[in-house]
């Protein structure tokens, strides 16, 4: 699904991703960890083709295809998500609205005719109810006025309304209290299946007690310095990282 | 960061770069008054009227006055010199001498050109509800929909129809809200309007339809000075739109009109514009000059008018839909977007003049400026002793597309009745590339992320337009939005 080799990328002048190895396949979970300031959201920002993520060195392939070739709305379409750390407020514009364009970018791009408007409603309802999220939701603006748990909620759904390929989600964990945790998890584990990867970067254990990832990874310094099961991510919990670091250093 | 913003910015650049889309020139011949204005030129285009004296008399005097003024110099906008003399002040498509009487008698190429404006004239294609006057240079080529209004009591058509049907209803309103003294462009459209609409609804009547003008600039070196007056009776109520396109031309082309609406007590008025005459081409190169006088009278009690514009075209836009809450608990309403892209320069606003008590008025201003825009909300809220318990809010809202436009505000607040409320919240804020990249990475491309943020912007504004109209507004916007940065 993913394969990443010697991923060199720098934001502005300054250097955050140096010599990244990374391999993600069809059906698994792997979790994404580190110290503050690792690399971890830039890594999740150049994969989405974020303007100002620049790549210098490496290469980066999705389902066989160059990756860094895409624009990053091709790299969406092809169904590359993205779940935001902090996702952006759009006044005015309808939650749904947004949805729906990005639901019929995605059929466009796969020669698929636009979504009934009345499928499309009983999916984006079906969707709610699995993220326990409010009717009132739909008449909403793009994040506008959304605490941070219902942001991360609606990211999670945007993921499963779009049914994405490969998700990046990027510190879902963070700013949610326990039941939102568990709603959020839940959402991101139906989503799991043998044709999907999903890529979790987060900066704690929490999270994968309810998402059972395959892999974990260290990424520290820009690159990943050590992999291992989920018992990786418990022993971090427990120790820190500066074992891990000293043993890379 | 700020290389990869400028690689987005030239593809947005590309993506948005559609032009302007109704800048064909008919081809009909035309009669017009040779360029040059004194007081004969006046009173030809009020003999080929075959005006009453009173009116005559009335442009006369207008013209006087206008010889003793000067253009206003304070608007935030740079105007290149008008030669008054240079513009012909009377063009009509050549017709039978008196004429069109129906439908079947206009010019099928004016037909033509309506069609491809997209407001057939043929009442059978058209949507169900809007009855239409259509304005072509200086003449009302055609009103849809009579016979269904006259059923109602309701009288929409042509403003030189009304001079000879409804003389004592001109005299009695013609000037009352915009008197000819009221400013230079005012004023010279007194002396020499061509046409324009009219409209009575009657005691009680709330109007059947949707009533809509459609205005046109055909020729070239005219100018356009329609005159447009509805009075809305006691307990009444009317929707009324109207839009403006104009040909590409490489001069500027000068179009001042008059609008005046006068609300009797319980009565309400709604007036939507959705302007897009030709705002010139991308280095400021001709362009409608679009000066315009619109002033609402809450005469009576409990009375409402509410002004919403969509303003996309002109090359310079000058206009202040106002309201003067005159009658008791009336209530004054502007809703407005006005987009200044290229080198278009917009100074709108309004003026909401609170003497009635407990009169209430609300300003929703969204300013977009793009490309070398500039962007002026001009604003005056005025409060005279006798408006007590008056309440005013008013909230501006600027976007800015880019570092080479500029947005304005100058909001003028005078209150003289300590009971008085105004509220003033502003903003301005640009398109974050958050938003963008949002939307991008949700497959969304820049073209249709920026026209749904822009549009989000404009959200409160665009639902106070009928529902036909909103979704030509933000279709206008979109294709007005060329050469837009991020």
């Amino acid at each position: 699904m993913l394969v990443i080799k010697d991923l060199h990328a720098k934001v502005g002048d300054r250097k955050v991703l140096d010599g990244l190895n990374l391999e993600v396949p069809a059906g698994e979970v792997h979790a994404i960890m580190g110290p503050n300031g690792s690399g971890k959201s830039t890594l999740a920002y150049t994969l989405a083709g974020r303007p100002g993520y620049e790549v210098t060195a490496g290469s980066v392939s999705y389902q066989g295809r160059d990756l860094l070739a895409l624009a990053p709305e091709e790299r969406a379409q092809a169904g590359l998500f993205l779940g935001f750390q902090y996702p952006v407020e759009i006044p005015g514009v309808n939650n749904v609205y947004l949805l729906k364009a990005a639901l019929n970018a995605a059929r466009k791009h796969r020669g698929e005719a636009e979504v009934d408007a009345f499928e499309f409603l009983t999916l984006v309802r079906e969707k709610m109810k699995v993220m326990q999220m409010d009717e009132a939701f739909l008449s909403r603006g793009v994040n506008e006025g959304f605490s941070g748990g219902e942001k991360k909620r609606n990211e999670i759904l945007q993921m499963l309304v779009l049914e994405p390929s490969l998700a990046l989600l990027d510190e879902t964990d963070s700013g949610l209290d326990i039941d939102a945790l568990k709603v959020v998890a839940n959402g991101v584990n139906t989503l799991r299946s043998p044709t999907r990867a999903i890529v979790l970067v987060t900066h704690y254990q929490r999270l994968l007690d309810y998402i059972q990832p395959d892999r974990v990874h260290v990424l520290a310094r820009g690159r990943i310095i050590r992999s291992g099961g989920p018992e990786l991510a418990r022993e971090l919990e427990a120790r820190g990282y500066d074992w891990v670091l000293n043993e890379a250093a | 960061m700020s290389q990869n913003a400028e690689i987005q910015n030239a593809e947005i650049h590309d993506v948005i770069g559609r032009g302007y889309q109704h800048g064909f020139v008919t081809d009909i011949e035309s009669e017009s008054l040779p360029p040059g204005l004194d007081e004969d030129v006046v009173r030809a285009i009020s003999r080929i009227k075959r005006e009453p004296a009173f009116l005559t008399e009335w442009r006369l005097r207008a013209f006087r006055h206008w010889k003793t003024l000067s253009e206003p110099v304070w608007a935030h906008v740079h105007v290149n010199p008008i030669d008054y003399q240079d513009i012909s002040y009377y063009s009509a498509p050549k017709t039978k001498k008196d004429g069109p009487k129906s439908l079947e008698e206009v010019d099928p190429k004016l037909l033509e050109t309506y069609e491809k404006l997209g407001v057939p004239l043929h009442e059978r294609a058209r949507l169900a509800g809007v009855a239409v006057d259509a304005v072509f240079d200086s003449v009302s080529v055609a009103t849809t929909f009579k016979d269904r209004l006259e059923k109602a009591g309701v009288i929409f058509c042509p403003f030189s129809d009304a001079v000879q049907r409804h003389p004592e209803l001109l005299e009695q309103h013609l000037g009352s809200v915009v008197p000819y003294t009221d400013n230079f462009y005012a004023c010279l459209n007194s002396a020499v309007f061509s046409d324009g609409s009219f409209v009575y609804i009657p005691k009680g009547v709330r109007c059947p339809m949707e009533l809509s003008t459609y205005f046109r600039i055909n020729a070239a070196k005219t100018g356009q000075f329609e005159r447009t007056l509805i009075v809305a009776d006691e307990g009444s109520h009317v929707s009324y739109l109207e839009g403006c396109t104009a040909p590409m031309r490489d001069e500027n082309q000068l179009h001042a009109a008059v609008v005046e609406l006068i609300a009797m007590a319980d009565a309400q008025i709604k007036y939507s514009t959705v302007q897009n005459w030709y705002p010139g081409d991308e280095n400021g190169v001709g362009g409608i000059y679009n000066f315009v006088t619109k002033r609402g009278e809450c005469r009576g009690r409990n009375s409402r008018i509410s002004w919403t514009q969509v303003e996309t075209g002109s090359a310079i836009t000058w206009k202040y839909p106002s309201c003067v809450l005159r009658g008791d608990n009336s209530v004054g309403e502007f809703y407005s977007v006005a987009l200044a892209n290229h080198r278009q320069q917009a100074d709108t606003g309004t003026k909401m003049i609170h003497i009635g008590a407990n009169t209430r008025s609300t300003i929703v201003s969204k300013g977009i400026s793009a490309g070398r825009g500039q962007n002026t909300y001009r604003g005056l809220v005025k409060i005279l002793p006798t408006a007590t318990g008056a309440r005013n809010f008013t909230q501006c809202d600027s976007l800015l597309m880019g570092a080479g436009c500029g947005a304005h505000t100058f909001p003028y607040v005078e209150v003289k009745n300590p009971s008085a409320t105004v509220e003033h919240e502003a903003s301005t804020s640009r398109i974050s590339e958050d938003q963008l990249f949002y939307c991008l990475q949700r497959g969304i491309s820049e073209e249709d992320a920026v026209n749904m943020i822009v549009n989000g912007f404009c959200k409160s504004v665009f639902k106070e337009l009928p529902m036909e109209f909103a979704v030509e507004a933000q279709n206008l916007l979109a294709v007005s939005l060329e050469g837009s940065v991020g």
